[in-house]
C-alpha cells in the first residue's frame, strides 16, 4: 500500500494560472444526479457489505428504488424549470432495468459519465482485466444506449483499486470526479492519456448532507446558496467550479425538493455562471490550462 | 480477498426490477387518481403502539427505539411505554380535532397488555394494523419461515381478538422482513403491506400467489427519523410536514390525488413540548380544501375502485 496515491502535485490556490470560463464566467456550473441500481440480493464482496441489514434489507433497497420511480421525475423539473442539464453519474445498468430514465436524460441533451455498473458492486481487489472488464461495460453501455462517448468516471459506490484512475485514462476518459481535493480543476498524474479531476463536491453532495451531516431540506437550500455565493465571488479573479451531486432518492422527495428547487433558480439567476456539463468543463480545462497546471505545480516532498 | 469472475455476471440485469415481486412503474405516468370528494390529498397518518420488552436481545439488529443501556434499562423502557400512556392521548386530541382518523400499529404485547388503550383507537373508528408481537421479535431471513409464520397469527389472532377489527394491513416491526414475509402476510389473509418504501401511492405487490398492495407507510415524515435520528427541533419537524404537504398539493393538481402519509411514535411526538409541532402541521393542512382523511385500508380501496391495470407495469 501506497502512503501518498500519488496522483496529484501541490499546486496553492492562490498562486495558479488564471482560468477563465467561456464567457466571462466567473463559475462552472454543473449538477450531477447519480442514477443507481442497488441490487436486493448482490453478491457477496470481502471489503463491504451491501446492506447494514441482513438480506434482504427492505427498507433500504426500497428506499432507493424510490429515487428512480418517484424523486428523479421530481428532480427532473425542478430542472428544466432552471435550463440546467445533468451530467448523470450513472450505474449503466440503468441503461436496462429502467431505460425510460435515460430516455428522458438523453431527450434533454445531458452528459452521461460512468458510476460503475451497480451500486452494490464494489471494485476493491479487482484483478486488472476485472477493472477492465468493468470499465469496458461502462463504454459500451453509454455508447449502445444513448450514443454518447463515454468521458468520465465516478467510481461505483467510491471503490477503488490502486490502478483505477490509470486505467481509466488509459481507457480513454477523460475526467474523474473521485478527489475532493479542490475547487478547481487539475491535472491527474497518469502515465497515459490527460486526464483531468473535475470537482465534485461531498459537501455539496446530497447524500453527504442528508444521511451523513443529517441537514434539514431547508438547511441544504441555504448550504446551496452559501456555496455557490464564496465561489462566486473568488471566481471574479480565477474560475472555479460548483457542484452539485445529487441522489433522486434523497433530493426528490417532496419535503426537499422546495429547498433544492429554490437554490438552483438562485444560483442561475446571476450572470457569469456558464451551466455546463462534466465533460464541456474537462474539455475546456484539458485544452486551455492542464499544461500550465501541470507545470506550475510542485512535486510533493518525501514524509519524513 | 480475489473477487471470482462471477462478481461481473449480471443474471438479473434486464428491464423492469431485479426481482419479482412488483414491477417497474413511473410515478407520474400512471392513471391519475381521484380520491373520494374530489380530494387532492389523502391524509394518512399512522401511528405506531410499541412494546420493546426490558430483557430485550435485539436480534438480529436493533430496531430503532431500542433500549440502549445495560440491564435493566428502566429509563428507555419507561421512555417508550410513556408513548402508550400519556402520549398517543395527545396525539389523539390533535387528530380528534381535525377528524383525522389512523391507522394504528400495534404490537400485540401492547394489545393483550393494554386492550383499554386498543379501545380508546375501535372507539375513534381507528383501523388496526398488524405490527409482530413486539419490538423483539423482528422478522428477519434467519428466522424459521414456520416461526414467523406462527408469529404473524399470533400477532393477528391476538389483535382481532381485542379490537374486534378484521386486520389488513401490517407493518413489520422495523420494517424488517424475510424473503417469505409478503407471502405469509398474503397468505394469512391480509391486504397491505406497509414496509417497503419506494413509492407516493399503492401499487400492486406479488405475494403468495395472489396480489395484496404495498401502501406508502413513510420512513422519512416520521417523528423518530426527523427528530431523534436526525436531532431535528420541534420547528423544523413541522417545517418538513408543511414542504411535503405543500409540494403533494400543488403535483396533484396537475397529476391526480397524492398521498400525505405521517408516521408518529407517541413516545416521541407525544411529548408536551412536541405535540404543538403536529398540531401546527394539521392546522395548515386543514386551511386547504380538498384534505381526506382517511385509514390505510380505506385509501387502498378508493384506490382499487378506480384502478383497471391492477397487476400491470405502467411505465
Amino acid at each position: 500500500m501506497k502512503r501518498d496515491p500519488g496522483l496529484y502535485d501541490y499546486l496553492p490556490y492562490t498562486r495558479r494560472p488564471k482560468i477563465e470560463w467561456p464567457g466571462g464566467a466567473r463559475v462552472a456550473f454543473w449538477v450531477a444526479p447519480n442514477i443507481e441500481f442497488y441490487e436486493l440480493e448482490p453478491p457477496k464482496n470481502p471489503s463491504r457489505t451491501a446492506w447494514p441489514r441482513p438480506v434482504p434489507d427492505v427498507l433500504g433497497y426500497s428506499y432507493r428504488d424510490y429515487g428512480n420511480r418517484t424523486g428523479f421525475w421530481r428532480m427532473l423539473e425542478a430542472m428544466d424549470r432552471c435550463g440546467v442539464r445533468g451530467s448523470v453519474s450513472l450505474n449503466v445498468a440503468v441503461c436496462d432495468h429502467h431505460p425510460e430514465v435515460i430516455e428522458a436524460c438523453a431527450k434533454r441533451d445531458w452528459e452521461f459519465y460512468s458510476h460503475g455498473t451497480y451500486n452494490t458492486r464494489y471494485v476493491f481487489n479487482m484483478r486488472e482485466d476485472q477493472e477492465r472488464s468493468l470499465i469496458q461495460d461502462s463504454i459500451d453501455t453509454i455508447r449502445k444506449h444513448t450514443g454518447q462517448k463515454l468521458d468520465g468516471w465516478l467510481a461505483p459506490a467510491l471503490t477503488y483499486t490502486d490502478r483505477t484512475l490509470e486505467l481509466v485514462a488509459e481507457m480513454g476518459l477523460s475526467y474523474i470526479c473521485d478527489l475532493f481535493h479542490d475547487d478547481q480543476p487539475g491535472p491527474v498524474k497518469t502515465s497515459k492519456g490527460r486526464l483531468a479531476s473535475i470537482p465534485y463536491s461531498l459537501e455539496m453532495n446530497d447524500v453527504i448532507a442528508y444521511n451523513v451531516n443529517l441537514v434539514s431540506p431547508r438547511h441544504y437550500g441555504e448550504i446551496l446558496r452559501r456555496q455557490f455565493d464564496r465561489l462566486y465571488v473568488e471566481g471574479a479573479e480565477s474560475g472555479t467550479v460548483m457542484c452539485i451531486p445529487l441522489h433522486p432518492y434523497l433530493v426528490g422527495w417532496p419535503y426537499r425538493i422546495k429547498a433544492f428547487a429554490d437554490a438552483l433558480r438562485y444560483i442561475t439567476g446571476h450572470d457569469k455562471v456558464w451551466l455546463a456539463t462534466g465533460r464541456e468543463i474537462a474539455r475546456h480545462f484539458i485544452e486551455h490550462y492542464y499544461d500550465a497546471f501541470a507545470t506550475a505545480a510542485q512535486p510533493v516532498g518525501e514524509a519524513p | 480477498m480475489a473477487i471470482s469472475d462471477d462478481y461481473l455476471e449480471y443474471p438479473r440485469r434486464r428491464h423492469g426490477m431485479d426481482h419479482e415481486r412488483y414491477d417497474w412503474s413511473v410515478l407520474p405516468r400512471r392513471a391519475k387518481v381521484t380520491w373520494p370528494g374530489g380530494a387532492r390529498i389523502a391524509l394518512w397518518v399512522v401511528t405506531a403502539l410499541e412494546w420493546f420488552p426490558l430483557d430485550m436481545k435485539g436480534q438480529p439488529f436493533k430496531p430503532p427505539g431500542a433500549l440502549i443501556t445495560a440491564y435493566p434499562d428502566l429509563r428507555h423502557y419507561t421512555l417508550r411505554d410513556y408513548g402508550n400512556r400519556v402520549g398517543i392521548f395527545r396525539v389523539m386530541q390533535a387528530l380528534d380535532r381535525h377528524g383525522i382518523r389512523a391507522s394504528t400499529a400495534i404490537n400485540a404485547a401492547v394489545a393483550a397488555r393494554y386492550p383499554a388503550l386498543v379501545g380508546e383507537c375501535t372507539a375513534r373508528g381507528w383501523e388496526i394494523l398488524g405490527h409482530g408481537l413486539d419490538m423483539d421479535h423482528l422478522q428477519y431471513e434467519g428466522l424459521p419461515v414456520a416461526e414467523e409464520k406462527a408469529l404473524i397469527a399470533k400477532s393477528l389472532a391476538t389483535l382481532q381478538e381485542v379490537s374486534g377489527q378484521r386486520v389488513r394491513g401490517w407493518l413489520s416491526p422495523a420494517r424488517s422482513e424475510s424473503r417469505a414475509t409478503p407471502d405469509l402476510i398474503a397468505e394469512a389473509g391480509l391486504d397491505y403491506l406497509c414496509d417497503w418504501a419506494n413509492d407516493d401511492m399503492p401499487y400492486p405487490f406479488r405475494a403468495g400467489g395472489r396480489t395484496i398492495h404495498a401502501m406508502p407507510h413513510s420512513p422519512d415524515l416520521d417523528d423518530f427519523a426527523i427528530l431523534v435520528n436526525n436531532h431535528h427541533g420541534e420547528d423544523e419537524f413541522r417545517d418538513q410536514l408543511v414542504d411535503q404537504f405543500d409540494a403533494l398539493y400543488a403535483e396533484a393538481a396537475t397529476q391526480g390525488g397524492r398521498i400525505m402519509a405521517i408516521s408518529l411514535h407517541p413516545w416521541i411526538i407525544g411529548q408536551p413540548y412536541r405535540i404543538g409541532a403536529l398540531e401546527s402541521a394539521l392546522a395548515h393542512f386543514a386551511k386547504r380544501p380538498g384534505v381526506w382523511p382517511a385509514t390505510g385500508a380505506e385509501i387502498l380501496d378508493a384506490w382499487l375502485a378506480q384502478r383497471t391495470d391492477q397487476g400491470a407495469a405502467t411505465a
